[in-house]
């Protein structure tokens, strides 16, 4: 009896970002990032085309990280006093994005001042060719005057800013159309408010090939059924022809994984868990290959061996299902 | 939720005399004004001005096409209109309609292969409108089994349970919910269903929110399309939170401005 393969028809499709511009778009990139495009699920290549491969964001921090557990200060403690020698060594590692936080700006820390952090930016900017991602401190309020500060000095190079959200995007938001910058909108877990905002957004002015997602992540063991579901109504919505939730989806899985207590605990306090190398390596290697099967098209990452593991799955992933 | 403009109906006076002096006007006026409201397809008629030819409807789907790109649901009973629209259509049409007519079906679905077109098959034979939901439900069984014979994907298909106004015939608006029901059962994927809406509130006061809430009760019966005035804007309110409510659509705080779009 023939077996007759299954597709599903899908009237909508993901939107395309690029981000980063080379010297013909106006930049100094050596290479960009384009993300989107899937006109079916994850992977499922026999009943869409998927033209974009997920990307690996390798993440740096402008001044040094406190608190980092052992197997992130071993991979890193050699450069990580110096963002520049930092993100030179992400692009040796085999970076394609680098994803560029500035912790520094915060105001219960260094709080450097805008100027000074996006001194670091063109820094950095001119150390790697890779398209940057510019994260905030986390503090509202300062990120506006850092972001617009940066969005200025960087104008040109299309970085991916970050992050708006549904009460405070105004600012960033003008600041990444006037200087033609890409945005990170992020709603906590929630569809309805990534909806909201990105109508909020495309509203303002800002193009939907100008808007990537950030559904917020949860940890593996910590909520990330939650995040799951929700990119997965996403990517669905996307597919069934919603464009205000067509855009793109970033996952902050370094972030996550490392904040929470099973990364963060030796073998002596835990012996039941085993090594903590291999433990927290696959703790974030988990937590971002999971969202990898519900839509996500950026992975920021923070251990190398973790980010290695994530793009060679993505790798096998995108071979030819058709 | 597919809205189906009906104002292109040369029962509206405009319309009627825009036909007879062949003066294209009033016709692309009203296809821009419903498309910008939200309507996904034109339904065509030619009212009965004048009559119901081959060249009439050619030229009533040609004027619309030349102003918008949008389809055209071809509005008649005369098969020779019918071919001869769908001749010059660009795009998918929507044939309205066939009966479970034998005569009927063999003639027009043909037709509708041909041009792979939509087709609307309404719930009746020669007989009339049946008075209960099982007779309803067997004439669109017999009008699926002919689709499917035909070669007609079965999404192609939008089988209309027919509802008359309300205030004369009160018992089948019921029994139009139990088709809609009935009907999606049929065959898997599942027969589409249509209303011409604007039926229930004939002769009727307060005819728009008769209207609105027999659309809103329809489509938690699983209705697809309804054939109506688009430019209605509180039943366009009322379908934008119906789509919510069945989860449908994503909520968001602007679904009403959203549903516009």
């Amino acid at each position: 009896m023939a077996v007759e393969m299954l597709k599903e028809k899908w009237k909508g499709q993901v939107t395309e970002v690029v981000i980063g511009a080379t010297e013909e778009d106006g930049g100094t990139r050596t290479s960009t990032v384009t993300v989107g495009g899937e006109a079916a699920l994850p992977f499922l290549d026999f009943e869409g085309e998927i033209p974009n491969k997920p990307v690996v964001a390798y993440e740096v921090f402008d001044e040094e990280p406190e608190g980092w557990a052992e197997p992130l200060v071993e991979a890193w403690e050699d450069v990580y006093s110096d963002p520049v020698a930092w993100a030179k060594k992400c692009e040796d590692e085999g970076a394609e994005l680098i994803a560029l936080r500035l912790v520094s700006a915060d105001p219960a820390g260094q709080d450097r001042s805008p100027e000074e952090v996006a001194q670091t930016v063109k820094d950095v900017l001119e150390a790697v060719g890779v398209p940057l991602m510019v994260l905030g401190c986390e503090d509202a309020e300062k990120d506006n005057e850092v972001l617009k500060a940066v969005a200025e000095v960087a104008e040109g190079e299309n970085l991916l800013i970050g992050v708006a959200e549904e009460d405070n995007y105004k600012t960033i938001a003008g600041a990444c159309m006037i200087h033609n910058h890409t945005l990170i909108a992020q709603s906590p877990v929630d569809m309805n408010i990534a909806k909201q905002l990105n109508i909020l957004l495309t509203d303002l002015g800002v193009k939907e090939d100008r808007i990537v997602i950030d559904p917020l992540l949860s940890s593996l063991g910590y909520g990330l059924e939650y995040s799951y579901s929700v990119m997965e109504r996403i990517r669905l919505s996307a597919l069934r022809g919603d464009k205000m939730l067509s855009m793109p989806m970033i996952a902050f899985a370094g972030k996550e994984a490392w904040r929470v207590k099973e990364p963060n605990t030796s073998v002596e306090e835990n012996p039941q868990w085993g090594e903590q190398e291999n433990r927290g390596v696959m703790w974030e290697t988990f937590t971002a290959s999971t969202v990898l099967q519900s839509g996500a098209n950026i992975l920021v990452m923070r251990h190398p061996q973790a980010a290695k593991n994530v793009q060679s799955l993505s790798d096998d992933l995108m071979a030819d299902n058709s | 939720m597919i809205i189906i403009g009906e104002r292109i109906n040369g029962m509206f006076n405009d319309i009627g005399e825009a036909i007879k002096n062949q003066d294209p006007t009033a016709i692309q006026e009203w296809a821009v004004k419903q498309l910008e409201a939200g309507a996904n397809y034109l339904d065509a008629n030619v009212g009965p001005a004048v009559e119901d030819s081959p060249e009439v409807m050619k030229w009533l789907v040609e004027v619309i096409q030349d102003e918008v790109d949008a389809p055209v649901c071809i509005d008649t009973t005369n098969v020779d209109a019918m071919e001869a629209a769908l001749e010059v259509h660009k795009g998918t049409a929507m044939i309205n309609s066939v009966t479970a007519e034998p005569s009927k079906l063999e003639a027009i679905l043909p037709l509708v292969k041909e041009y792979e077109a939509e087709v609307i098959g309404l719930a009746m034979d020669k007989t009339g409108v049946p008075k209960d939901s099982a007779t309803r439900t067997a004439k669109a069984m017999e009008i699926v089994a002919n689709v499917d014979a035909h070669g007609i994907p079965m999404e192609d298909l939008y089988v209309d349970p027919l509802i008359l106004p309300v205030n004369v015939a009160q018992d089948h608006a019921p029994e139009v919910l139990e088709t809609i029901k009935q009907v999606k059962l049929l065959a898997d994927p599942a027969p589409k269903t249509v209303l011409g809406l604007s039926n229930v509130s004939q002769n009727c006061t307060n005819m728009g929110l008769i209207n609105r809430t027999f659309l809103v009760m329809a489509m938690a019966a699983g209705l697809d399309a309804a054939i109506m005035e688009a430019n209605d804007q509180e039943m366009l309110d009322s379908i934008a939170t119906a789509e919510i409510i069945l989860n449908n659509d994503i909520y968001c705080d602007s679904f009403l401005k959203q549903f516009r779009k």
